[in-house]
């Protein structure tokens, strides 16, 4: 029998979707944020329904006062609902059905109530994610204020000592699992579509679920807190996750949600990056933001699903009992340490490395010249993403696991640090002999490179078996991450928030407070994590709530920064918000003169980006050329396109 | 972009007279702050010298200290001269020079970074071998251990949330405090009743997680000097984990074995009941594993506490 | 525009009082109450119960402790003063069984090594018989341990639900300690795995204040 295959013949287009009476209830249809909510809230109580009556008699449940079954259950169903009510569902149900579903039009004007619906438009999305993002880094850091309140007496308690384990666990976690989002989701779905000269990203619905993963998530992460939290930290070292009440299902089931939206955001991003290049885009000119998210993209894809393996091996040993992470009864808590750090290791760097291309992307516009040793930078991060596969078990030198291998560890482990060094290289040189312009994204990229430098090293400490027997779960280690993570990524972050400001909303931060905020961040970051050194250095455990009386003065110091360093970026998102809200002093098309083909668009970036797929012409980075030409041509001709895909030049 | 072979030839130049100025800043810089690295610093660098394995990480400390530095001031001095020469003017909205690339510098980087990188790991390995795994856990049979011929055994049991130490050369008294007498080998054997915690002698150099049902070995040798360290708990626990510390001494040999003849008689009526010294325990086959699992005893070699 | 950012920053600082002021809740205080016998004693009744029978875990074990006016108090913080003698007397309510690590069996830190079980002086519980031990109250700051040994649960006065009273089967179990002449907040345990239906026995009651874990505060 012949199936017609033609979409448009014998398909009846849904009437509904077109009503546009009564307007005030359409958003209740098309799915956004409060419906979501409410079918969430549905599929909640629907899953807890279902686990009571499965699993309320169990005799660890009457023991233990609590179903996990239930909180299992509830938390799936509820995840089930969210995307129901979201209407992320119409449009695979429709076509299941036979019907064309109508695409939601497209429009060059941003509306506020737009963000808070299921978009499918990449700019929307972005826009999403940065504050999405900076949501979990605000929340996240008030809970860092809490952590370091504590500490401020060796012995007198803030909070009760399982709260406190909690807000450290909490802390961690949300931070962890935004840190990874945090470039791509942005960045990656805003800009890359304009860099490599696309229309759109390449899957434009699993652009739209990987945001609204992350938004349950934190929903859930944060709820933990009112079911007593989990006192495993963010590395949920089993068995003490097993041990854990229903916080820590809730961290379960938050990280793995977490897990499914970099999946696909990374499926998302290979994909466009691959296919979507503009002709004449070629691996040689593509932007440097690419490769470090294509190569970022790559090592989440083989990552993160070992992430989501152990998260579901802790979920059944916790729901069901099974006892795969207990050594009593056959399981191995080495399990669950191996799972882990075979995600978690390479999840350090894949939080490195956007970092890095971010920070190498925007450095030539402020030395006004091109980057030096291209090919260096993209091999440097090729080279870090292969490496961070084989060095996971440098998280475990101190545990008796594989005693014998851990010279092999630290070789690789050690390796690392020749990639991660081009990276310096690329900054060293493309500074030599440039323009400086100290703008204030350009103060920050700076900050990037001395603060990392902090990092670096003591990494190689780290890698060291014998200095990691003194520094290992100490302070030291804590400062170490700190400032790989927060010193680089966030502020390549600050930077490229800065940067590309006038770009998604037409307005410019205002520079004053942008100086005056990047001084105080600087400075108190390096006042609150330098002397974090010393006090792991000095015999101070990571995740506790009582130390040496004679760490105090260093403590107190710490804690007086961290909050200096609070106030430092709640005057820089004021700055974001005041721009975006109050002042909106319109911006130059170009403010910072650069030559990335994002910026040729202008504000505000047409529905499409291009009105024709652009021809590129050069890479971006022809910064000192005497007669650089158009990077690209906007409105090639038939036979220009024929040619540059053509390939002979 | 075309310049002139004299304009090129005088780039060079330059550079090179660059290059040299910050050269020797960075030499003069490395040398100083190495040698108060070294000389000043060094002494009194964590964790101390209380016993072999302590002073084997302090010296590998002060040695990974005075190779950074140099790469620190690489990058600093570097930076700094950068900054300071070719900052733009005032209202200069100029370009920098066209620079892709130098083969050499470059070649230069590559070699020096992966020398350095593979120096340092020969390092590390050749450290940690010649100091017996230098305190860290060498898990249930560790391939690098010390000569001496019949070390003190100590058992070194975590539970939530305390340490207790068993001393199978004493009876199989368990006792809750810890001393140990001067200039002895002694062999860690590190495990726990539950979750894993890790035992973190900080002073003696000791490092080594303690896995429920795995026995992990550590060795240390004390020096002549007593006093008191810390032991604490290094692997997050729980809610108590913050408070999982105890205090322990070094004492001369005729004053350990008093103490240790002491706690065998206080503790002989305790004694009694426990189980028999074993490598690793499995609590719930006895009742008391809170019933998450049932209890019955899949593998019985091992111990029920 | 101005007004809405205000309230926008009133509502985030309403959010976050909620939300700290509910992390920072904390079960009560008690004092010890001065004897009015003996000179720098103090006086301390506690009671520990199979199910505490309130609040958000009514079925997990947990102490109840009487204040000065001899009402039971539902926490396990205790204010003592220092350089004193604290006289406790521990009513017991709940059932026993074997220990972890049956060292903690061991009577220590008390006026001469022993405790006083039902009338009978003690220095070492066997938790593998009869009753066995019920839970311990270990606070290694004070170098403070002593188990409590259990009643029968299958008693037909066997006490379901907090605070007891003297009808249902208990134990009466009583000892003496030194506060030490520092100000200090030492912590408690319980080493006796009574979180039942938690891995280890250590979830739940035993990882949270106000049941099985809690604080001496020394006080000047
Ligand atoms: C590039 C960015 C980097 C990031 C984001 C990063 C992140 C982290 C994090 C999060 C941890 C702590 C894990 C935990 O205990 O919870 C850690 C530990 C460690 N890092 Fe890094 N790191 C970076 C660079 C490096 C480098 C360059 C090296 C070595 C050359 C290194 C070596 C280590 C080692 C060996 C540990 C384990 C230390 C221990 O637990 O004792 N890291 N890193
Ligand atoms: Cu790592
Ligand atoms: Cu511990
Ligand atoms: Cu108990």
């Amino acid at each position: 029998m012949a199936v017609e295959m033609t979409p448009v013949s014998g398909v009846k287009s849904p009437s509904g979707s077109r009503a546009d009476g009564l307007k005030f209830v359409k958003p209740w249809f098309t799915g956004n944020f409060f419906t979501a909510l409410i079918g969430g809230a549905i599929g909640y109580a629907f899953g807890h329904w279902l686990g009571n009556a499965i699993a309320s008699g169990y005799t660890v449940t009457i023991n233990s006062g609590y179903n996990d079954v239930a909180t299992y259950l509830s938390l799936l169903f509820g995840i089930v609902g969210w995307f129901v009510g979201l209407g992320a569902l119409n449009y695979p149900i429709q076509k299941l059905l036979g019907l064309e579903p109508l695409e939601p039009a497209k429009s060059e004007k941003r509306t506020f109530w737009e963000h808070w619906t299921y978009s499918t438009d990449h700019k929307v999305v972005g826009v999403q994610y940065l504050f999405g993002m900076l949501l979990y880094f605000l929340v996240a850091g008030l809970l860092a204020l809490g952590i370091r309140t504590e500490l401020l007496s060796p012995t007198y308690h803030i909070w009760a000592p399982e709260t406190y384990i909690e807000i450290v666990g909490e802390h961690g976690t949300m931070m962890m699992m935004m840190m990874t989002s945090v470039v791509m989701g942005p960045f990656g779905n805003f800009l890359i579509p304009l860099m490599i000269g696309s229309k759109k990203m390449a899957f434009p619905r699993l652009e739209a679920v990987s945001f609204w993963f992350t938004v349950p998530s934190f929903l859930i992460l944060l709820s933990a807190l009112w079911q007593g939290g989990f006192q495993s930290g963010w590395t949920g070292y089993a068995p003490l996750s097993i041990q854990g009440g229903p916080g820590q299902s809730d961290y379960d089931v938050a990280f793995m949600l977490m897990a499914f939206s970099m999946i696909l955001a990374s499926i998302n991003m290979t994909a466009t990056i691959i296919n979507y290049r503009a002709p004449g885009m070629r691996w040689s000119r593509m932007p440097i933001l690419a490769w470090g998210l294509i190569t970022t993209a790559f090592t989440m894809l083989l990552s993160v699903p070992v992430l989501i393996d152990g998260l579901y091996v802790m979920g059944l040993d916790r729901a069901v009992r099974t006892a795969m992470l207990y050594a009593g009864h056959g399981g191995s808590s080495f399990l669950w340490e191996n799972l882990f750090w075979f995600f978690g290791h390479p999840e350090v760097y894949l939080l490195a490395l956007p970092g890095f291309a971010l920070t190498t992307e925007l450095l030539p516009v402020f030395a006004r010249k091109p980057i030096f040793a291209y090919k260096t930078s993209a091999a440097g991060m090729i080279g870090v993403a292969t490496l961070s596969f084989f060095v996971w078990q440098h998280h475990l030198f101190m545990s008796g696991m594989n005693p014998d291998m851990r010279p092999l560890f630290m070789l690789t482990t050690e390796l690392i640090s020749i990639p991660t060094g081009f990276l310096y290289l690329v900054a060293m040189g493309t500074l030599w002999k440039g323009k400086i312009r100290l703008e204030v994204p350009m103060l920050f990229l700076l900050a990037v490179f001395w603060n990392f430098l902090w990092g670096g090293v003591t990494g190689v400490y780290n890698s060291d078996v014998p200095v990691d027997a003194l520094v290992h779960g100490s302070f030291f280690v804590m400062a170490h991450f700190h400032f790989t993570i927060m010193g680089q990524l966030m502020f390549a972050v600050f930077a490229g928030v800065y940067y590309y400001v006038p770009l998604l909303f037409g307005v410019k931060m205002n520079d004053k407070l942008g100086k005056i905020s990047f001084w105080i961040i600087f400075i108190s970051f390096n006042s609150t994590f330098l002397p974090l050194f010393m006090i792991g250095l000095l015999g101070q455990p990571r995740r506790v709530f009582e130390y040496a009386v004679r760490l105090q003065h260093l403590n107190q110091w710490v804690t007086v920064s961290a909050y200096v360093l609070g106030f430092g970026i709640l005057l820089y998102v004021i700055n974001l918000v005041w721009s975006l809200a109050v002042t909106r002093t319109p911006s130059e098309p170009n403010p910072w003169e650069s030559q990335g083909l994002e910026w040729q668009v202008g504000y505000p970036v047409p529905k499409d980006n291009f009105e024709k797929i652009p021809v590129v012409l050069r890479s971006p980075y022809y910064y000192g050329y005497e007669n650089p030409g158009p990077i690209a041509d906007l409105d090639p001709s038939a036979e220009r396109v024929a040619v540059v895909s053509g390939g002979d030049e | 972009m075309a310049i002139s072979q004299q304009e090129l030839a005088e780039r060079k130049a330059d550079n090179r007279r660059r290059g040299w100025q910050i050269f020797a800043i960075w030499l003069v810089l490395t040398v100083i702050t190495d040698y108060l690295v070294w000389f000043v610093w060094g002494p009194h660098m964590p964790p101390g010298t209380m016993t072999t394995t302590a002073a084997a990480q302090q010296f590998d400390f002060k040695f990974l200290t005075a190779m950074v530095v140099p790469v620190l001031f690489m990058v600093w001095v570097y930076g700094g001269y950068v900054l300071v020469n070719f900052r733009a003017k005032p209202g200069d909205r100029g370009d920098g020079i066209v620079l892709t690339g130098n083969r050499k510098i470059q070649g230069i980087w590559y070699v020096a970074s992966t020398v350095m990188v593979l120096f340092l790991a020969g390092f590390g390995t050749f450290e940690l071998i010649a100091n017996n795994g230098i305190g860290t856990g060498g898990g249930p049979s560790p391939i690098w251990t010390p000569s001496a011929k019949s070390p003190l055994v100590i058992q070194v049991i975590a539970q939530q949330w305390r340490f207790t130490y068993r001393w199978p050369q004493f009876g199989g008294m368990e006792t809750t405090s810890l001393d140990l007498p001067t200039n002895t080998t002694v062999k860690f054997d590190v495990t726990s009743l539950d979750v894993i915690h890790d035992f973190w002698a900080y002073q003696l150099g000791v490092k080594a997680d303690a896995n429920p049902g795995v026995n992990n070995v550590a060795y240390t040798t004390t020096t002549s000097q007593v006093g008191r360290f810390t032991v604490r708990c290094d692997e997050l626990c729980g809610i108590w984990h913050g408070a999982m510390y105890n205090y322990g001494h070094v004492v001369t040999r005729s004053a350990f074995y008093n103490w240790a003849h002491q706690m065998q008689v206080q503790n002989a009526g305790v004694t009694k009941l426990l189980p028999p010294f074993s490598l690793t325990y499995t609590p719930s086959y006895s009742g008391a594993g809170g019933g998450y699992y049932p209890s019955y005893d899949p593998n019985g070699s091992t111990q029920t506490y | 525009m101005g007004i809405v950012l205000v309230s926008a920053a009133a509502a985030v600082g309403l959010i976050l009082f909620g939300i700290f002021g509910y992390l920072r809740t904390y079960p009560p205080t008690v004092s010890a109450v001065a004897s009015s016998t003996q000179p720098n004693t103090v006086n301390l009744t506690m009671q520990v119960d199979g199910a505490v029978g309130t609040g958000p875990h009514p079925n997990w074990v947990g102490w109840y402790i009487k204040n000065g006016a001899g009402k039971w108090v539902r926490t396990t913080l205790v204010q003592i003063p220092e350089r004193s003698y604290v006289h406790v007397t521990v009513l017991e309510y709940d059932s026993g069984g074997p220990l972890r690590n049956e060292y903690w069996g061991k009577v220590s830190g008390t006026v001469g090594g022993v405790v006083n079980l039902n009338g009978k002086s003690v220095s070492v519980l066997n938790g593998a018989t009869g009753n066995g031990i019920a839970h311990t109250i270990v606070a290694p700051g004070l170098n403070l341990a002593v188990p409590v040994w259990g009643v029968n649960g299958q008693a037909s006065n066997f006490c379901q639900t907090g605070p007891c009273g003297p009808s249902e089967a208990h134990n009466v179990e009583t000892f003496t300690f030194y506060s030490g002449a520092t100000t200090h907040t030492y912590r408690w345990q319980c080493f006796i795995p009574c979180g039942v239906g938690y891995l280890n026995g250590n979830g739940g009651p035993m990882s949270a204040t106000g049941y099985m874990a809690g604080f001496f505060k020394v006080v000047a």
